[in-house]
């Protein structure tokens, strides 16, 4: 068996407020091998993105923290490791794809100029083989290399969500951490986007991260899937795991149930009820079970573990516990 | 649900345009759009950003000037109105807007946000003071809240608001620019079940704006495809669905990712290209560009809209036959 590219074991992440303490993430395990793609979906609040910037160590200076847990990266102990060494794997090793492609380019700065600092910082490549991987990168994201000298306001969106895909892959990481890469994008360009990430991630060998709230779209590109729900992840498994499987997290239910679907004709829609609970409130049981149609006393008191349904797949519900839950119809 | 009301269209538009005076010169938001909307229905308005179907729903408001064209409310001219009448008339369009976060106003409370048009159409405090807990109990906020601010209130219950607020004039219609596209799925799916049962309860009409095409097939009865200003393609939802006429109607359905893993739902192909420039369009059909069908057919003008039964209109030089 391949050894993993990323190991995250119980990983709580904390930000001090002056409000109180907000608890993102509440004990995460992750793994992924080299050259796969981990579709992390929840909702707004869910502890995605946090989860992404304790990997590259980029929580708010004195406001967030790691807690308690582990991350390793090719079997390094990244929470340990110095702030430079830390650089030295940000945009090298890992590097990350923001979900707003307007505002995470240095509109001062000639697009070329940006992706080339990549270059320069992490690798001892001459100004001119520094250039040459500049245009390599410009046509590998579909745009002509002679535009590198303008500047992010003269392209469209699309194209900037390009541009930053070719930042972060300038230096060919192994891990590519993408935050909702195309969800500031019109559909027909979204479809454009995935399509080239899927063909870069391969060539390249990239393992990857793809933070989203969409369920389409983690369908057409990754191999498996964390359903993260109020810090903690509820479901766990392979594409077809999530997709496939009659076995499935109540939360995993409503959320398939709240997409309205294109195939099907459906009067009303089956959302889940309720919102989120407050991530300044530490919970006793499941997070789910204020919103839960399966809850019992128990889910309120206790906390589920990470119950196996099959080889690949877990479920943190009490419903699958002892591995009697083929009757459990969903 | 179907065939309760007469034929007569609630709102029609015709040859709407508008165009806004730029630097580099005229863009083209809207362009000659003719629709119609019966009351009771939902016309839904899809297209990607910039392809003005929000200028179009401002437009029908008058909120925006239109630049020529006509809009016919009830088989009124709205632009002929004067302004007395159109005051009558705003009472009964109303507009909810896709940003909660941006549309109400963060120093008053949801008590005070929701009685806001009441107040600017007189009705007494007494009486204020009870439509709006009723109307809060309508769109699902707890009364607690009626003391709150905004900023208190999360995405799904902010919206909540924006519709109550839509609603308390007893509207007949009204424009409902992305409601649901700022919104988590499982608030957004509580959402669309509340203006559908608001439609019914209330005998709304919707235009309904919105990119997202899995929604918009949800909620309409009739779909308008809108691409850089003009309509390619306008017919009932289902058979908007099931039979997609356009060449670019037939990418963007094509593009949506489905939730599951069938083979042919596999991303495998992408329209190529991106919208072209509204400012001053060539004469040639809009989509041309990016069109794998495209011929010299195309080159002369934009085609107009052509009747292809069934209540299905396409317009592109395929189907001039």
């Amino acid at each position: 068996m391949d050894s993993n590219l990323l190991e995250i074991k119980d990983l709580c992440v904390q930000y001090k407020t002056h409000n109180g303490t907000v608890y993102a993430v509440n004990g995460v395990n992750l793994t992924l091998q080299k050259g796969e793609t981990l579709g992390l979906v929840g909702e707004t609040g869910a502890g995605k993105t946090t989860t992404a910037l304790s990997i590259l160590r980029l929580l708010p200076d004195r406001i967030g923290e790691i807690k308690s847990g582990s991350i390793l990266l090719d079997g390094e102990e990244i929470t340990k490791i110095s702030e430079a060494e830390m650089r030295n794997i940000r945009g090298n090793k890992v590097s990350m794809i923001f979900q707003d492609p307007m505002t995470s380019l240095n509109p001062i700065l000639p697009v070329g100029q940006q992706i080339g600092e990549a270059v320069l910082l992490h690798t001892d490549l001459n100004k001119e083989e520094r250039e040459k991987r500049v245009d390599e990168m410009l046509t590998a994201v579909g745009l002509q290399p002679s535009r590198k000298n303008e500047y992010p306001h003269q392209f469209s969106g699309g194209m900037k969500q390009r541009i930053v895909i070719a930042i972060a892959l300038a230096c060919n990481p192994e891990l590519l951490l993408a935050d909702e890469p195309t969800t500031a994008l019109d559909v027909t360009i979204q479809s454009q986007v995935l399509q080239m990430m899927n063909d870069l991630k391969k060539r390249f060998n990239t393992g990857m991260i793809l933070i989203t709230h969409d369920l389409g779209v983690v369908a057409q590109t990754c191999d498996k899937v964390a359903i993260m729900y109020a810090g903690h992840i509820v479901e766990n498994g392979t594409v077809q795991d999530i997709y496939e499987s009659a076995q499935h997290h109540p939360y995993t239910v409503g959320l398939f149930h709240s997409i309205p679907e294109m195939n099907k004709d459906s009067n009303r829609l089956a959302p889940i009820p309720g919102l989120m609970p407050d991530p300044m409130i530490r919970q006793e049981g499941c997070s789910f079970s204020d919103r839960c149609p399966k809850c019992s006393e128990r889910c309120r008191r206790e906390k589920p573990g990470n119950y196996t349904v099959s080889n690949s797949h877990t479920i943190s519900c009490f419903l699958y516990e002892q591995g009697d839950a083929d009757k459990e119809e969903i | 649900m179907e065939e309760r009301c007469s034929n007569q269209p609630i709102l029609q538009t015709k040859e709407l345009t508008k165009y806004f005076k730029t630097s580099r010169g005229l863009l083209h938001a809207v362009d000659h759009v003719n629709l119609s909307i019966s009351a009771n229905k939902t016309l839904g308005v899809v297209g990607e950003s910039g392809c003005g179907k929000s200028t179009l729903g401002r437009t029908i408001l008058k909120l925006i000037e239109p630049t020529s064209g006509e809009i016919l409310y009830h088989g009124v001219n709205i632009e002929s109105c004067s302004a007395s009448k159109m005051r009558d008339m705003r009472r009964k369009m109303q507009i909810i807007f896709q940003d909660p976060y941006a549309s109400l106003d963060p120093r008053k409370s949801v008590k005070d946000l929701i009685a806001d048009p009441l107040k600017v159409y007189g009705v007494s405090k007494a009486e204020r003071e009870d439509i709006v807990f009723e109307i809060m109990k309508t769109v699902g906020i707890a009364e607690r809240f009626a003391q709150s601010y905004p900023h208190e209130l999360d995405g799904g219950r902010r919206q909540r608001i924006g519709i109550a607020r839509a609603l308390v004039l007893n509207p007949e219609f009204i424009v409902c620019d992305e409601p649901v596209s700022a919104l988590d799925v499982s608030i957004q799916a509580q959402i669309l079940n509340l203006l559908m049962d608001l439609q019914e309860s209330h005998g709304l009409t919707y235009l309904f704006i919105t990119h997202d095409l899995s929604v918009v097939r949800h909620i309409s009865d009739e779909i308008v495809v809108m691409y850089l200003g003009v309509v390619v393609e306008r017919a009932p939802s289902k058979e908007l669905f099931a039979n997609p006429l356009h060449p670019y109607t037939k990418e963007l359905i094509r593009a949506i990712p489905i939730p599951d893993l069938k083979p042919e739902h596999k991303l495998i192909h992408s329209i190529r290209g991106e919208v072209s420039d509204p400012i001053e369009p060539p004469a040639r059909c809009r989509f041309a560009p990016r069109c794998n069908y495209c011929t010299d057919a195309c080159m002369g003008c934009q085609p107009a809209l052509r009747d292809m039964g069934n209540d299905h209109y396409v317009a592109c030089a395929l189907y001039d036959k």
